[in-house]
C-alpha cells in the first residue's frame, strides 16, 4: 500500500508541535525507517499512521484515500510497540489470535493462522506460554507475529529492537528484513539507532524536532547529507568537522582554519595519513587506539579533534606532527548558520578570492 | 532478632543454677515480649475475645439479668423452630446478593467511566470525589437524606418527582423496603470498589489500549478482553470483602427501616442485634451471630479455594 503524508502537523499543546509540517511518500512494499533522536516525534508520526492520534493539520492518504478520520480498527494495520504491549493474561497463541478474533475469523481458522504466524517467527513451540514466561527476544517475536497475522496492509514497528541485547538486535534485524521481503508488506520502522536504520531500510527519513530533515536512501544519507544534522547523526565513528576554508595550491588544496567560516566535514574513512589525497592538512596526534584490524587515530587539525584510521602497525606519540589528506569529492561543506550543505567547488572559488 | 538471643541464653544456661535460668529466660523472651506484648493484648481483647465470647454466650441463656447459665444446644433448637428465621435467612440472601451485585457493578462502571471513558483526569477525580462524599459523612446523615427522598408525604423527593408525571404519592419504604435498603447500601458501597478498580485500571500500561485498538478491538472488546482480566484480582478481593461486610453490617437497615415493616428487611446481623439489645436475649442473639460467623467463614473458604484467592496473596500481579 502506498502511503502519503501531506503537511501533517500534530500539536499536543500550545507550546509547540510534536510533528511539524511533515510530507512524506512511502511506496508500496517499501521499508522506511523513521530516524531521529528521542523526542523528535517519531512515535507520534507512527501513531498518526495507526490512527491512535488524529493529525492537527494536514492529510494522510492510504492508496490515495484520505484516512484522517478512519478508526484504527478499520485501517487494517499491524503494529509492534516498543514495550511489545502483549496482553499479559493471554497465552502466546491467544495474543496472536486476538486480531483475528476481532475480525470474526472462525475459531478453527484463527488457530491455524496463529500457529502459522508463530512458526514464521520461530515460536511454534512456545504458543502455550504466557508472555511473562518469555525472554525479551521471544516477546518481541510474539508482538511481531501478532502484528502480521491478519496480513495487514501496513506494518508499523516502533523501536522494535531497542530492548534487545546487541547480538539479538542484529539477529532480529535480519529476520524482520527477511520477513518483510517475504510478505512484501509496506513497513515503517521507528528507530533512534542510525546503524539500524541504515542497514534495514530502503529509505530513511531523518527527523529532528518534529520536522523532516532528509528523506533518502541510506547511501545518499551517508554520502550526500543535505544538512549538518544528518551528517553528524549518520555514520560511526561520526563525521569529522573542521572550521575553515580551502585554498587552491596548484593541483591540490590546503586547509586554513577560520572560526567564522564554513564547516568542512570529512568521514573518518575518507581521511588518510599521508598526502595521497588532494586536500592536504597538517595535524598533531593526540591518541592512537588499537582496534585490532587497524588503529583509530585522534588528531588535532587546528582547534578541532578529528578521527581517522591508520594501519594496525602505525605508532605515534602524542604531539607528533603529521600530514593527512582526503579527496576533494569526498568532502562535504556546510553553512554554519543554516546547517545546509554547500557545493564544495563553489566554496573553494570564494576562498581563493579572499 | 531471635537468633542472637538464643545464643546468649545457651551460654547462660550452661551454669544450670536457678537464678541463671531466670536471667536466661528474661534475656531470651524479654525483648520479644515488650515488642509483641501490646499487639498481642490488643488482638486478644478486640479480635479473639469477641469470638470466644460469642461462642460461649451462644450456649447460654444469658438475658437482661446477666446470669450465665449453660443451656447446651437450646438456643440452636430454638432457632430451628423460630418462625421468623427462614424469612430472615431469605432476606439476608436477597439483601447480600442484590446489594453486592449493585455494589460491584456500580463500582466497576464508575471506575471505567472515570478512568477509561473520561480521558480528562480532573473530571474523573471530581466524579470519584463526589461519590466518596457519603462515605465520609455520618451514616445518620446519609440515611436521613434517603428518608427524605422516600418520604411518604407529597414533599418527599420521590413523590415530588412522581407528581411531575401525575402519579399519586407512594409510600415506597413500606411498599418496597428491600429495594430501598439495597439502593441505599449499594450506592454508598460502590465507592469502595470504584477506588480500587480505578487504581487497577490506571495501572494498565497505555500501550495495551493502543495495541488493542490497532488490533481491531472495539470498546466492548477492550473492556472485556483487556480491562476486566486486568482487574480480575481486585474484583475478587472487593467482592469477598464487600460480601463479608454486607453479611455482618446492619446499621443502614436499622436506620432506614429498622428491619421492617414486620420482618421484611430483617437480616441475620440485624436480628442478632435486635435479639441481644432489644429483647435482651444475649444468649440467643449470640447464637444467631455464631451462625453468621460460620456462614462468613464458609463464604471465605469457598472464595479462597474455588476462585484461587490464595494465588493472589502469594504473588504480586504486576506484570
Ligand atoms: N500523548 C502526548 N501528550 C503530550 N505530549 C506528547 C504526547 N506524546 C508525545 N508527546 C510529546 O511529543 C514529542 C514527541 O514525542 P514522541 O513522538 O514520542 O518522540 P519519539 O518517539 O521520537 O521519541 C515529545 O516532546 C513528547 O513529549
Ligand atoms: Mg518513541
Amino acid at each position: 500500500m502506498k502511503i502519503e503524508l501531506k503537511q501533517v502537523t500534530k500539536a499536543f499543546n500550545k507550546q509547540g508541535n510534536a510533528v511539524n509540517d511533515l510530507s512524506l511518500t512511502i511506496q508500496d512494499g517499501e521499508f522506511v525507517a523513521l530516524l531521529g533522536p528521542s523526542g523528535c516525534g517519531k512515535s507520534t508520526t507512527m501513531l498518526m499512521l495507526a490512527g491512535i492520534y488524529k493529525p492537527t493539520d494536514g492529510t494522510i492518504y492510504f492508496d490515495n484515500e484520505p484516512i484522517n478520520h478512519v478508526e484504527p480498527k478499520d485501517r487494517n494495520i499491524g503494529m509492534v510497540f516498543q514495550s511489545y504491549a502483549l496482553y499479559p493474561h493471554m497465552t502466546v497463541l491467544e495474543n496472536i489470535m486476538f486480531p483475528l478474533k476481532q475480525m470474526k475469523v472462525p475459531k478453527s481458522e484463527r488457530v491455524f493462522r496463529a500457529h502459522a504466524a508463530a512458526e514464521q517467527v520461530q515460536l511454534g513451540h512456545l504458543t502455550a506460554r504466557k508472555p511473562s514466561e518469555l525472554s525479551g527476544g521471544q516477546q518481541q517475536r510474539v508482538a511481531l507475529a501478532r502484528a502480521i497475522v491478519k496480513k495487514p496492509r501496513l506494518l508499523l514497528l516502533d523501536e522494535p529492537l531497542s530492548n534487545l541485547d546487541a547480538r539479538m538486535k542484529i539477529e532480529m534485524r535480519e529476520e524482520i528484513r527477511h520477513l518483510q521481503k517475504e510478505i512484501g508488506i509496506t513497513t515503517v520502522m521507528v528507530t533512534h539507532d542510525q546503524e539500524e536504520a541504515m542497514t534495514i531500510a530502503d529509505r530513511v527519513a531523518v527527523m529532528k524536532d518534529g520536522s523532516l530533515i532528509q528523506y533518502s536512501t541510506p547511501m545518499d544519507l551517508y554520502n550526500k547529507a543535505t544538512n549538518l544534522f544528518v551528517a553528524q547523526f549518520i555514520g560511526t565513528p561520526p563525521m569529522n568537522f573542521i572550521s575553515g576554508d580551502l585554498m587552491k595550491l596548484g593541483e591540490s588544496y590546503t586547509f586554513q582554519e577560520n572560526q567564522q567560516s564554513r564547516l568542512i566535514g570529512i568521514r573518518p574513512y575518507d581521511l588518510k595519513l599521508g598526502n595521497q589525497g588532494n586536500v592536504i592538512m597538517n595535524a598533531t596526534v593526540s591518541l592512537v587506539e588499537p582496534l585490532g584490524h587497524s588503529n583509530l587515530v585522534s588528531a588535532r587539525i587546528g582547534d578541532k579533534l578529528v578521527r581517522f584510521f591508520a594501519d594496525a602497525s602505525y605508532r605515534a606519540d602524542r604531539g607528533t606532527p603529521i600530514v593527512c589528506s582526503a579527496d576533494l569529492q569526498k568532502i562535504a561543506v556546510f553553512d554554519k548558520s543554516t546547517g545546509q550543505s554547500i557545493d564544495t567547488e563553489h566554496c573553494i572559488k570564494e576562498a581563493f578570492a579572499v | 532478632m531471635g537468633k542472637p538471643n538464643v545464643v546468649v541464653s545457651a551460654k547462660k544456661n550452661t551454669g544450670n543454677s536457678n537464678p541463671n535460668r531466670i536471667v536466661g529466660f528474661l534475656q531470651k523472651w524479654g525483648l520479644p515480649a515488650v515488642l509483641l506484648g501490646p499487639f498481642l493484648i490488643l488482638i486478644t481483647i478486640f479480635f479473639i475475645a469477641p469470638v470466644v465470647l460469642i461462642v460461649i454466650l451462644a450456649f447460654t441463656n444469658m438475658d437482661s439479668s446477666m446470669v450465665w447459665d449453660l443451656n447446651g444446644l437450646l438456643n440452636f433448637k430454638k432457632m430451628a423452630s423460630d418462625p421468623n428465621l427462614s424469612e430472615i435467612m431469605l432476606n439476608t440472601v436477597f439483601y447480600v446478593t442484590l446489594t453486592l451485585s449493585l455494589n460491584i457493578f456500580l463500582g466497576l462502571s464508575l471506575a471505567l467511566l472515570t478512568t477509561y471513558f473520561i480521558k480528562q483526569e480532573s473530571v474523573g477525580l471530581i466524579i470519584r470525589t463526589i461519590w466518596m462524599l457519603p462515605r465520609i459523612s455520618p451514616p445518620v446523615v446519609y440515611i436521613l437524606l434517603w428518608l427524605w427522598f422516600f418520604d411518604p408525604s407529597e414533599y418527599g423527593v420521590l413523590n415530588s418527582l412522581r407528581m411531575i408525571f401525575d402519579m399519586p404519592p407512594a409510600n415506597f419504604l413500606a411498599d418496597q423496603p428491600m429495594t430501598a435498603i439495597v439502593l441505599a447500601n449499594g450506592l454508598i458501597g460502590a465507592s469502595y470498589g470504584m477506588i480500587i478498580f480505578s487504581a487497577a485500571i490506571k495501572s494498565i500500561p497505555g500501550d495495551l489500549f493502543m495495541a488493542a485498538r490497532v488490533d481491531g478491538a472495539a470498546e466492548r472488546s477492550i473492556i472485556f478482553d483487556i480491562i476486566i482480566p486486568a482487574v480480575k484480582w481486585p474484583l475478587m478481593f472487593v467482592t469477598l470483602w464487600q460480601l463479608l461486610s454486607l453479611l455482618t453490617s446492619y446499621e443502614y437497615i436499622l436506620l432506614l427501616t429498622k428491619g421492617g415493616p414486620l420482618f421484611e428487611t430483617e437480616v441475620l446481623a440485624l436480628y442478632s442485634y435486635h435479639k441481644a439489645f432489644q429483647s435482651f436475649e444475649y444468649g440467643y442473639g449470640s447464637a444467631v451471630a455464631l451462625v453468621l460467623v460460620v456462614i462468613a467463614l464458609i463464604c471465605t473458604f469457598i472464595f479462597w479455594r474455588i476462585f484461587g484467592m490464595d494465588k493472589m496473596i502469594k504473588s504480586s500481579r504486576i506484570e
